[in-house]
């Protein structure tokens, strides 16, 4: 692995944001949006239930808030790949000396840098709006990061591997991901909330153990330490199938010739 | 060195692209690889350029086998084509530079600003690729090209869609690199004069197959054609009536 190979991927995507405010601004909109609407809902709820010890800031707004990190992540890792695609930059790069894994590693240390970024924004406004405070999960935090991170990653891997294998019109399949998987994980309720088969699914997903966690957590129970690592176990065998898929659809494409093709692909 | 092809092939479910090919491209030579649309240039091009999976043979770049060792191979080459062209997105100098890191450079700053110099880029340097006019984007790929000192250039095209004194200033710029660099280059055109003028030998590929090989300026005579343009001819469109190699 070649750090100055892996460093042209992050800088290119530095020179990007600093030459398009748009592109910064969107790092943002969505999640201030976010964390806007359903801080004021968790206030609401708050409202709704007075006297009750449960609160809805940590529980919902805390949760929407992780989820989006999650969603910046995977979303910054596919933006990433999609730059490229749009600008016909995939032939200049792998008819280059960088390896694929050196590219995914590039195009994951891009996402950790925009998906931190978007972090501290909406700590900021969540903090400052609404008193969220993180350390209310104590340092579980940590790990609740930690597992969102890695599922994050894996989805962006395995977006960046559809988009490669089908061509740029793929995209469209890429950004509703989160959105299909997000009734699965309950981040809004618990998984008990579901029928039989969707907490199937749920119990595959590596953010559902977070979710679960946060709640109980709020509700003054003991988190489930052995649940959570079970939630990281799954995270990072996703990430490594995810790399893996990523490999075999790069191979699949040198010897089809779509990688060559690809930058005249446009439908 | 700089390129030795060893009996490439290319085969499609249905079709041979490129069919055994085999040929060398030494220290500070310019070959011509010619043919009509659909011979099997590109094909051949992006399997050098590891973005394409031969079907069968070798290729060693500076004696290194892409196969094997594909990032010291590619390390050792680079490219420019009309068909890749840089992120329109991004300025010459940062262009420049996120291509001189995937090359690993050493001593990058300055090797830009030779670069920058060289190929007449300064009042570009901070303009977005994108806002070029087709002669200054050439410039600035060829100048990405030279980055890494290749000792294989590939070069597509490079002229097209140029006008006549900037596609001068670029044919002498590549017979300079030729001449002084210890790298060899590999020259795909549709531009016969250019061929004739800048090239120490040609390839002619037909169906897949290198039809004949020679000196651009003695070839036509060797086949009773008034020269190269009509040599070109007659390989698109009677191939048989030549000689297969």
């Amino acid at each position: 692995m070649n750090i100055n190979r892996m460093s042209a991927i992050v800088i290119r995507q530095y020179y990007l944001l600093r030459g398009n405010k748009q592109r910064f601004i969107n790092i943002f909109v969505w999640v201030i949006v976010d964390i806007i609407m359903w801080g004021f809902m968790s206030r609401y709820l708050n409202g709704m239930t007075p006297g009750s010890a449960y609160n809805f800031v940590p529980a919902l707004l805390g949760a929407v808030l992780l989820w989006d990190f999650m969603v910046r992540i995977m979303h910054g890792l596919s933006m990433a790949f999609m730059e490229d695609s749009w600008s016909r930059n995939l032939l200049n790069i792998f008819a280059s000396p960088i390896s694929v894994s050196e590219y995914v590693c590039g195009l994951v240390l891009s996402s950790i840098g925009t998906g931190l970024i978007s972090l501290v924004g909406m700590l900021a406004l969540a903090t400052a709006i609404f008193g969220l405070s993180m350390f209310s999960y104590g340092v579980l935090m940590f790990p609740f990061l930690f597992v969102l991170f890695l599922t994050g990653i894996a989805l962006g891997i395995f977006a960046t591997a559809i988009m490669l294998k089908y061509g740029p019109s793929s995209e469209w399949l890429v950004w509703p991901i989160p959105a299909v998987l997000s009734p699965f994980v309950g981040v809004f309720y618990p998984l008990a909330a579901l029928p039989h088969w969707m907490q199937f699914v749920s119990h595959a997903l590596p953010p559902s153990y977070v979710f679960e966690n946060i709640r109980a957590i709020v509700a003054g129970h003991e988190a489930s330490p052995i649940s959570l690592v079970w939630g990281l176990a799954l995270a990072a065998g996703y990430t490594g199938l995810a790399s893996l898929y990523f490999v075999r659809v790069y191979r699949g494409i040198l010897r089809s010739g779509a990688l060559a093709r690809y930058s005249a692909e446009i439908s | 060195m700089a390129l030795t092809v060893t009996g490439l092939r290319k085969t499609y479910a249905s079709k041979t692209a490129v069919d055994g090919i085999s040929f060398h491209v030494g220290t500070h030579e310019i070959v011509g690889l010619l043919g009509p649309n659909g011979a099997g240039k590109t094909t051949t091009i992006s399997m050098i350029l590891g973005v394409l999976a031969p079907s069968a043979g070798t290729i060693l770049i500076d004696n290194i086998d892409i196969n094997t060792d594909r990032s010291a191979a590619m390390s050792r080459t680079n490219f420019a084509a009309v068909y890749a062209t840089l992120p329109g997105n991004m300025t010459v100098a940062q262009n420049l530079h996120v291509f001189g890191l995937m090359y690993d450079v050493p001593d990058l700053k300055k090797r830009i600003e030779d670069l920058i110099v060289e190929y007449d880029l300064i009042a570009l340097r901070t303009q977005k690729c994108g806002s070029l006019s087709s002669g200054e984007q050439t410039r600035v790929n060829l100048a990405k090209a030279m980055l890494n000192k290749p000792r294989l250039l590939l070069l597509d095209e490079p002229t097209a869609s140029l006008d006549p004194s900037t596609a001068r200033d670029i044919r002498n710029k590549i017979r300079d690199f030729a001449a002084k660099s210890k790298g060899g280059v590999l020259w795909t055109s549709h531009n016969m004069h250019e061929v004739e003028e800048v090239c120490d030998r040609v390839l002619f590929l037909s169906h897949g197959k290198i039809l004949l090989e020679g000196n651009p300026r003695t070839l036509p005579a060797e086949h009773n054609k008034a020269n190269l343009e009509e040599l070109f001819i007659t390989v698109a469109r009677e191939p048989l009536t030549l000689g297969e190699k």
